[in-house]
């Protein structure tokens, strides 16, 4: 068969054994369960294991080990375990370690519920735990992207050494889609010369983070930052759709973003030229996607939280143009009608919906 | 061409498993396909749920406020997807358990009396199997040959004895 | 004239940290010399803890791992999985192990996981200015049990090598002290049968050693090492507490 019927879960974790992930530690939690499940079944075969740690704390760091001596390693969680994750997150950054980190997003705060959700938005991508730092954050809209975006991310993590997040609401997760299993693309890596698998042969090394000094500290600190930088000045990434003549534009990801190109074809159908800007880093976020727009007269968020990602527009586009936000919260969906109906509402167009 | 179609019923009565097998039919015939389950505590006990989307084209918006066509196999899927369906629309109903009193007149309902049907096969499970048959008619993106490879696919390759008696309630169903 | 003693290559030339009196040095030489004798220097990866020990990763000339408070066997899970050819310890004291990161503690030994514990006991947090810890004893007076430690308030001290040597995963776990030249020289056999447990691949290995904190006890070197006795040797048990008989066979 060309293509696998797949959930974007076992999309993700397919994609990750064939990116030559060798490790996966992690616990189980609804909506990302199947990443582990399906590892546990298939990992092994491909001669790499499966550990389920004893807690999220425990996975992140296990990962946190296995990294340290250049495995490629992944954990994978849900919104409570992600928040349980964050200290090890923080220490990832800090001492500088690829880890590929999936967040299946569903309904918080607090235990919440399992439905399908963007509100980690701001932990994934504001840095999550304590101290100064990004990780790069990755939003698939779709079940081959699930696949492509995690190639993309072990990439990405050994490129700069740094935690990657894969970020993705719980309808994301849980569709099947027909999944193209293609092959890793050839990528320039850096050597990982800063292993610790044994000093054979080769002086000590040791891989920490902390400093004895204030001044080391910020020695530290302005060596992350720089990296950091770097990440966002080559690393922003999205999709256009339809923005070329567009007057009105939607920016949205991960469902808001496939919902989001209905919602073009229904305006389009009517007359309204609205266009899509589907951000595909979350962290660093594209900025640069808003430098050489049309004349936009409106832009609508599109998010299924309270509004996070809209802050981000907003300062991409420094105010100069009206933005507004559309959200559903609470686990719920919101359908192509609804932000056309929206769209009409804020920028007083006339739509038939 | 795009059908969306919504499956209920009993968990247990294999209405996921017949959204797989229409997933897997419009996949092996190169279209666009979306399984959508209804996840989350409902999926413990209770009504099960999920979506179709299959098209020629690529698959934008995974959120349906209402579907082309539908299946449900028990009287509280009927009563929460009859107005799920757009006007003109189809319903196929499992009428062997479901009273259809609350009716709808914009829509087909297409009644499927299983219990008949799958005592005659003498394998009661096969309701969903059926009434999927019924509903095939009413597609425009699979037909019986795509059901067929599908049905190979996803049963026959571990339980090849199972391959026939589900062709064979497919075909019964299409006869509604 | 004959040289009757040399410093272990297991150490760097990086001066000790530690407050004078303190006998986290004596346990760092003693794990030093038993991975040169072992000659498993190069084959060692070893797990720092947050903490006075925190610093160690420069001291020892193997490869080391420095991660979160609570986390190093969390950490050595990974690096053993990754590399299970590979020598693989934690070094922690009793806040590390015993209180942040005991379900670490636990599970580790649950899974039978291939690698060294080493915990030191001092019996307070010692970096943060000596505050209560799990192992404080009954009355003991910390900078958070000002009027002692009130065991009704605060339970008993816990002794984890007991409840570590219950589960079926840790095939030895022995309890030494570095207060005397006896002491010391037991507690390197105790070392080194644990590293022998993990190069056989047996299951986890953990040896919990009493150590002294003479800065935050408020007492002289030689006053912390009679408290010590006095104290500490009534509540922890030492000696050998679980060797599985594949352990013994060693």
């Amino acid at each position: 068969m060309r293509r696998q019927l797949l959930k974007g879960n076992e999309a993700i974790a397919e994609a990750a054994i064939r990116s030559g992930c060798k490790l996966f530690f992690g616990y189980p939690i609804t909506p990302s369960t199947e990443i582990i499940e399906y590892l546990s079944r298939n990992l092994p075969k491909a001669g790499g294991a499966v550990l389920q740690g004893e807690d999220e704390i425990a996975s992140i760091n296990m990962c946190y080990g296995a990294a340290a001596t250049g495995a490629r390693v992944m954990t994978a969680s849900s919104s409570p375990g992600y928040s349980l994750k964050q200290e090890g997150m923080s220490y990832l950054a800090a001492a500088e370690l690829p880890v590929v980190v999936v967040n299946i997003n569903r309904n918080g705060p607090g235990l919440g519920g399992l439905g399908p959700s963007q509100g980690d938005y701001f932990q994934c991508t504001k840095g999550g735990g304590h101290g100064d730092y990004r990780t790069i954050v990755l939003a698939p809209s779709k079940g081959q992207e699930m696949y492509d975006y995690t190639m993309k991310a072990f990439d990405l993590a050994d490129k700069y050494r740094t935690p990657v997040v894969i970020l993705a609401d719980g309808m994301l997760g849980q569709t099947m889609e027909p999944i193209e299993f293609k092959e890793r693309p050839s990528v320039e890596l850096p050597e990982k010369d800063w292993v610790t698998t044994g000093c054979i042969g080769r002086p000590k090394r040791k891989i920490s983070m902390y400093n004895l000094t204030n001044e080391a500290g910020e020695e530290i600190s302005l060596k992350l930052q720089a990296k950091f930088n770097k990440m966002k000045d080559l690393e922003q990434q999205w999709e256009n759709y339809c923005t070329d003549d567009a007057e009105y534009l939607l920016v949205g990801y991960g469902t808001c973003g496939r919902v989001g190109k209905s919602a073009v074809q229904l305006a389009r159908q009517q007359g309204i030229k609205l266009g899509l800007i589907r951000p595909i880093t979350l962290w660093p976020f594209p900025e640069k996607a808003f430098i050489s727009l049309p004349k936009i007269k409106g832009i609508l968020t599109v998010e299924l939280n309270a509004g996070q990602m809209v802050e981000d527009v907003k300062l991409a586009v420094k105010c100069s143009i009206p933005v507004q936000s559309h959200t559903r919260v609470g686990g719920m969906l919101l359908s192509e009608n609804s932000v056309l109906k929206k769209l009409a509402e804020v920028f007083q167009l006339e739509v038939r919906v | 061409m795009i059908d969306k179609i919504v499956l209920a019923g009993f968990g247990g009565q294999g209405v996921l498993f017949i959204g797989k097998i229409l997933a897997y039919a419009g996949m092996l015939d190169e279209q666009e396909v979306c399984w959508i389950p209804s996840y989350g505590p409902e999926m413990r006990g209770g009504t099960a749920n999920c979506s179709v989307i299959i098209s020629d084209e690529a698959i934008n918006s995974t959120v349906l406020e209402h579907a082309d066509s539908g299946i449900v196999l028990n009287q509280p899927a009927y009563e929460k997807f009859l107005p799920f369906i757009k006007p003109g629309g189809t319903l196929v109903v499992n009428s062997s358990v479901i009273d259809t009193t609350n009716s709808r007149d914009d829509i087909e309902i297409v009644e499927v009396p299983t219990n008949e049907i799958t005592s005659e096969l003498g394998n009661p499970s096969l309701a969903n199997m059926v009434c999927l048959g019924a509903l095939l008619n009413r597609l425009t993106t699979a037909k019986l040959s795509s059901i067929e490879k599908a049905i190979d696919e996803v049963v026959a390759k571990k339980r090849p004895q199972m391959r026939e008696v589900n062709i064979t309630a497919v075909k019964k169903g299409m006869a509604y | 004239m004959e040289k009757v003693f040399s410093k272990t290559k297991g150490l760097t030339d990086v001066p000790f940290t530690y407050c004078p009196g303190c006998t986290h040095g004596i346990i760092h030489r003693l794990i030093a010399e038993v991975l040169e004798e072992m000659d498993l220097l190069e084959n060692t990866i070893g797990v720092a803890p947050v903490g006075c020990s925190g610093f160690l990763l420069d001291m020892f000339s193997c490869d080391f791992v420095g991660g979160p408070h609570g986390r190093a066997q969390a950490v050595a899970t990974g690096i053993k999985r990754a590399m299970p050819e590979r020598t693989v310890f934690t070094y922690q004291g009793d806040g590390d192990i015993a209180a942040i990161g005991t379900s670490h503690a636990i599970h580790v030994a649950a899974r039978g996981e291939k690698i060294t514990s080493i915990m030191v006991n001092n019996a307070v947090f010692g970096m943060t200015g000596g505050q209560m810890a799990p192992t404080t004893i009954g009355g003991q007076v910390t900078t958070t049990s000002p009027y002692g430690r009130d065991c009704a308030l605060a339970g008993p001290p816990i002794d984890l090598p007991k409840t570590i040597a219950t589960l079926e995963g840790a095939v030895y776990v022995a309890a030494g002290s570095v207060d005397s030249p006896k002491n010391v020289a037991q507690t390197k056999k105790m070392i080194k049968k644990a590293f022998q447990v993990q190069q056989k691949g047996l299951g986890f290995s953990f040896v919990s050693i009493l150590s002294t904190c003479p800065t935050n006890w408020g007492l002289s070197p030689v006053d912390s090492l009679n408290w010590l006795r006095k104290n500490m040797m009534p509540v922890y048990q030492l000696g050998e507490l679980k060797a599985t008989e594949e352990v013994n066979a060693l």
